[in-house]
């Protein structure tokens, strides 16, 4: 993992030696003689380092929202998106660029279309009084295409000439503007959301067994969900509100992890959590070296990650669990 | 002990799955719930376990319900000891995972039901006899004082429907657990329980010791097909069976046992 950190430090248009970047950082905690000069001093501290470590919390919040999801909705094919959590937020983001501009107010935009997509799911949730799995998926796509679509309103009226082009590249997904104080919004909402959705790890078993199994083994399912739901919706909203929507992380990484541990999310959410930031950092790093302008992270996670969904597709129908 | 008065339910208006339902299954003892399919034994069943409201009656229990479910679906690939260890769910905290005295308590709930071998094995590799026995292992791991279960024989061979039975009689008697199923076997009321309930769909209920209330002449009202009981006398037991005479052959075939 930190391997994985420092390779993506070195890389990119501007290449830093390995060991440099390792002097640089260990210059912050103990006095070495200063063997780098200023440029590279700049591009690994304010460029690089908070950039590859909002990849990596940005990964780790996806991929631990996607693993609970996945099992709290006893579906492999679950993801972010599906609680509209992803929409609103970027309903939100979209919003506030549209109005009044690129600024810090993306980010509380962003926040509050996460929260009120997540409070209309959960309302058209409650209109079913048995509670059952497939009306929350459901009313998670409803809200969700909703939100997609004013998005696409939003799009179509911003000009073309200003907004537009920050909308559209905001809601690829970029890592390029990433900043310390966005390392500390992100860093901090997802260290609040993954220590409740960690810490519910085996409150997760037992919802993933369904709610009436959950209740007979004497655990509220609609209360334990709704702070699982609470926490993931905290961390999606921060991702995207620092990078906008990043897709299939959340969907590929928790099914890869869940090849290589097994199901039981004691061991399944801290996995996942650790492939995740691995995947994106790695996934922003190509993003950013490949070519010579950046492409947006968002296009590598789909291209990597839909050939691989489309082999779970296969894998599950095959099996006859889906 | 199980006391249950006045229950009815309905899933829409006027429509009512069973009603005036009022009987006392008394502690320590086996009891077994027969009815025709949709007469709303399941419904019972899950009201009784607290994941249901029923529409009218009230139900009073002492102590929790162990509640095993049918294991005929398997999506879930834990392994069987964290299956047994789910039970143990009610003693955490939100936040708290099984600790060794779980873990301890589930193995001791897996040699009850003879599969501690199987502990590290995929649950949704089992074979259905020894899913039903895990889910079994589970509602004994909540240490519960009721054990309630949905039609715990009726998917399995004889064989395991042996396993079972006699499982259930084993925990009834050494754990003083009160047991309460759902069949569509008369045979296994016969075999193992003190009390049976008829289940109907109108308000007829039909409930007392298993002898009296599995006759020949209850059964083929509630099903509406004439039964004839067998009584077997083998070597040093006894069975009894229920044959029902759908008019498939003409002919019947002798079914007293040659020995």
């Amino acid at each position: 993992m930190i391997l994985v950190l420092l390779w993506s430090i070195t890389s990119g248009r501007y290449h830093v030696p390995f060991g440099t970047v390792l002097s640089i950082i260990v210059s912050h905690l103990v006095e070495i003689n200063v063997t780098w000069n200023p440029t590279e001093a700049v591009v690994v501290e304010t460029v690089r380092l908070p950039r590859v470590l909002i990849a990596a919390i940005a990964g780790a919040g996806l991929s631990l929202c996607g693993a609970v999801l996945q099992a709290i909705f006893r579906n492999p094919l679950v993801g972010p998106q599906t609680i509209g959590a992803s929409s609103g937020a970027a309903l939100g983001g979209v919003t506030v660029i549209f109005l009044v501009g690129f600024g810090p107010l993306v980010q509380i935009g962003a926040f509050g279309g996460a929260a009120l997509a997540l409070i209309a799911v959960l309302a058209l949730h409650r209109s079913d009084d048995l509670t059952p799995i497939l009306t929350l998926v459901l009313a998670g796509v409803v809200v969700g295409a909703f939100c997609s679509a004013l998005v696409g309103l939003v799009t179509y009226l911003a000009d073309p000439e200003t907004t537009l082009q920050v909308i559209v590249f905001w809601l690829l997904g970029s890592f390029a503007s990433s900043t310390w104080p966005q390392f500390g919004l992100i860093a901090s909402c997802t260290t609040i959301a993954g220590a409740v959705l960690i810490g519910m790890r085996w409150r997760v078993n037992v919802l993933s067994l369904g709610d009436d199994e959950a209740r007979t083994l004497g655990v509220n399912p609609a209360r334990d969900r709704f702070i699982l739901l609470a926490a993931a919706c905290l961390a999606i909203s921060s991702q995207v509100a620092v990078s906008g929507t990043i897709g299939w992380v959340g969907l590929i990484v928790p099914n890869l992890a869940r090849m290589i541990v097994g199901a039981d999310n004691r061991q399944l959410l801290p996995v996942s959590t650790f492939l995740g930031a691995i995947f994106l950092v790695a996934a922003d790093t190509l993003a950013r070296s490949l070519t010579a302008a950046e492409i947006p992270v968002g296009i590598i996670t789909a291209i990597v990650g839909t050939p691989i969904f489309a082999l779970l597709l296969r894998r599950t129908t095959r099996s006859g669990a889906a | 002990m199980i006391r249950i008065e006045n229950a009815g339910h309905r899933f829409r208006p006027e429509h009512w799955l069973f009603r005036e339902l009022s009987v006392t299954f008394p502690s320590g003892r086996i009891a077994a719930i027969l009815g025709p399919n949709g007469c709303g034994k399941t419904t019972l069943l899950r009201a009784i376990c607290g994941s249901l409201v029923l529409a009218e009656g009230r139900i009073a229990i002492d102590g929790h319900v162990g509640f095993v479910p049918q294991a005929l679906t398997a999506d879930q690939s834990y392994c069987a000891i964290d299956m047994v260890l789910l039970g143990r769910s009610r003693y955490l905290g939100r936040f708290s995972s099984p600790g060794r005295k779980d873990r301890e308590r589930a193995y001791e709930c897996l040699e009850e039901v003879g599969l501690v071998s199987l502990a590290e094995q995929r649950y949704d590799r089992l074979s259905g006899g020894q899913r039903q026995l895990i889910l079994l292992a589970r509602a004994l791991a909540s240490d519960c004082k009721v054990l309630v279960l949905d039609e715990p024989a009726s998917a399995l061979d004889i064989a395991n429907q042996g396993v079972v039975l006699r499982l259930l009689l084993r925990l009834a008697g050494s754990l003083g657990l009160t047991v309460l199923f759902t069949t569509h076997h008369p045979d296994h009321a016969i075999g193992i329980a003190d009390t049976t309930l008829l289940m109907q769909r109108d308000a007829a209920h039909i409930t007392g010791p298993t002898e009296t209330v599995l006759t020949e002449g209850n059964l083929t009202r509630m099903y509406g097909v004439p039964v004839r009981r067998v009584d077997v006398d083998a070597d040093e037991e006894t069975a009894a069976a229920i044959v029902p005479l759908h008019g498939l052959r003409t002919k019947l075939p002798d079914l007293s046992v040659e020995r």
